[in-house]
């Protein structure tokens, strides 16, 4: 059913007993083209794109929980493409130019909401960083521009520029076109769509092992029995290494569990994004009203899906540093999703030494923004078995020859 | 909070701690004699593995000094902090 403005009157004259569920639960076939393991929003991603761009039609995406359950549900939404380094920029920047069109191209609301991103600078280095990085986003035609104190304080009224801050707010770089997407409908949505390509989504199939004959990967195991496929895509995040081991590779990645939280909800206050390097937080209002606070890694590595209490007073001391006006706001939850930290903060959309065995991986705490892009560059590297021209320095190779894209820091909030 | 068994002085909260890592990486006695891939595996490929870890921990707001720790990664449980032996990793 396409959904459209009509279905949804029609379905409300019918009192909603017409809507039918937006993607099938097929039983596991003995043999796929494309097997991608994980089906959070970039196997989702990469599973539409491979079934649209390059006409597979044989695939099959396997998920050890439920949609939209891990990762791609735990993030705080945000969607900018202001990386410093022409490789990174340019990679989020093609993601970006997705995001614009997904909602139609999807048909499924997103939600995309380009609301602006500020990222904040407190001291003079940070806005020497800030300028740098707004001119070299701009070289590479990305929208980016550098807004002052004063016109901070005009548009974000609860922001706290006083100068006499414990740490002052001097300036922001903003992207404009950046802004925050519904996150869930973000993953239903790509699954929906890949769905309606005939690729199968097969939820509550834990993938156990890696099958390999002659150096060329050939299937897999899982919790619902042996799949056979040609190729196999990986897009696991915090997990990577598990199945990386799997297959006998090793990877230059630590998982660490990253916190988002969520206040109860309020009337409209914030209408932007506001993140801070400093003091190291940052913060939207939904839809709904909560405040959607994000902030560090744990400091250690790790498999929960909950974090640390440390790291929780410190994201509620960062956000009441940028808006001492939200000191009385009650925190309604707050969750850990596993991110995988690459040493340069940079993904990894690679071949692997195994034929047929591909790996997008090392988001590290900044996926989402990432997810249609990521999609569709690994879906092209997959297809074609060679990279896009925009993943090609995101290579696992990159560890060997040192051409490491770094992103620590760089990257507009710190990792 | 974790409470960590510093070997030195005992029962401390995690703030005063930092991770240093997986446990066991030696520097490579004659770095020139690598190969590339060796080097970077030396330098970036880690287990991170899901389970029972070995890292080390410096207690970094305490007596600085480095030790080992038994650690799951799922659980957080500890299973046993210990010192490290002169020119030991792990």
């Amino acid at each position: 059913m396409k959904y459209s403005a009509f279905s949804l009157l029609r379905n409300a004259l019918s009192h909603n007993r017409g809507w039918r569920e937006a993607w099938r639960s097929p039983e596991p076939k003995k043999k796929y083209d494309v097997i991608i393991v994980g089906g959070g929003g970039h196997g989702l991603a990469t599973a539409y794109y491979l079934a649209k761009e390059h006409g597979v039609r044989n695939i099959a995406v396997l998920e050890k929980g439920w949609i939209g359950g891990g990762n791609t549900g735990r993030n705080t939404t945000i969607v900018r493409s202001n990386y410093l380094w022409t490789e990174a920029s340019l990679l989020y920047e093609k993601s970006m130019q997705l995001w614009e069109g997904l909602s139609q191209d999807l048909n499924y609301n997103v939600m995309f909401s380009q609301r602006g991103v500020y990222n904040l600078g407190h001291t003079l280095q940070d806005m020497r960083d800030i300028e740098r990085r707004v001119n070299a986003n701009r070289l590479n035609g990305i929208d980016a521009e550098v807004v002052s104190a004063a016109e901070l304080r005009k548009s974000i009224p609860y922001l706290n520029t006083s100068p006499d801050a414990r740490y002052p707010i001097i300036g922001a770089s903003l992207q404009r076109r950046a802004g925050v997407a519904r996150h869930d409908a973000v993953a239903w949505g790509f699954a929906r769509a890949a769905d309606k390509l005939g690729v199968d989504i097969i939820e509550q199939c834990e993938v156990t092992g890696i099958n390999r004959a002659g150096g060329r990967a050939t299937g897999v195991e899982t919790t619902r029995g042996t799949i056979e496929a040609d190729k196999i895509g990986v897009v696991v995040a915090g997990h990577a290494s598990v199945l990386a081991s799997m297959a006998e590779l090793r990877l230059p990645v630590e998982s660490h569990p990253l916190q988002a939280y969520v206040s109860e909800p309020l009337k409209p206050v914030l209408d932007t994004v506001i993140m801070s390097n400093a003091v190291h937080g940052y913060i939207s209002q939904s839809d709904k009203g909560e405040l959607v606070i994000g902030a560090g890694i744990d400091a250690y590595t790790g498999y929960g899906q909950r974090g640390s209490f440390p790291t929780i007073e410190h994201a509620m001391q960062a956000i009441l540093e940028l808006f001492p006006v939200f000191s009385r706001v009650r925190m309604l939850r707050m969750w850990g999703g596993i991110v995988d930290v690459c040493p340069d903060a940079c993904p990894i959309i690679s071949k692997t030494p195994v034929d047929g065995l591909y790996f997008n991986c090392g988001w590290g705490t900044g996926g989402f923004k990432a997810t249609p892009g990521s999609g569709w560059v690994f879906a092209h590297t997959i297809a074609e078995d060679r990279p896009h021209e925009l993943n090609e320095a995101f290579d696992l190779k990159r560890f060997e020859t040192g051409a490491l894209i770094d992103e620590h820091g760089a990257a507009a909030v710190a990792h | 909070m974790l409470l960590i068994k510093c070997p030195w002085c005992g029962e401390r909260a995690e703030t005063e701690f930092s991770c240093g890592g997986e446990a066991g990486i030696t520097r490579p006695a004659n770095p020139d004699s690598l190969t590339d891939a060796e080097w970077a595996d030396y330098l970036f490929m880690r287990k991170n593995p899901r389970g029972a870890h070995a890292e080390l921990w410096n207690h970094s707001l305490g007596c600085r000094r480095w030790f080992g720790v038994e650690r799951d990664t799922v659980t957080y449980r500890i299973a046993k902090t210990y010192k490290l032996s002169p020119g030991k990793t792990d």
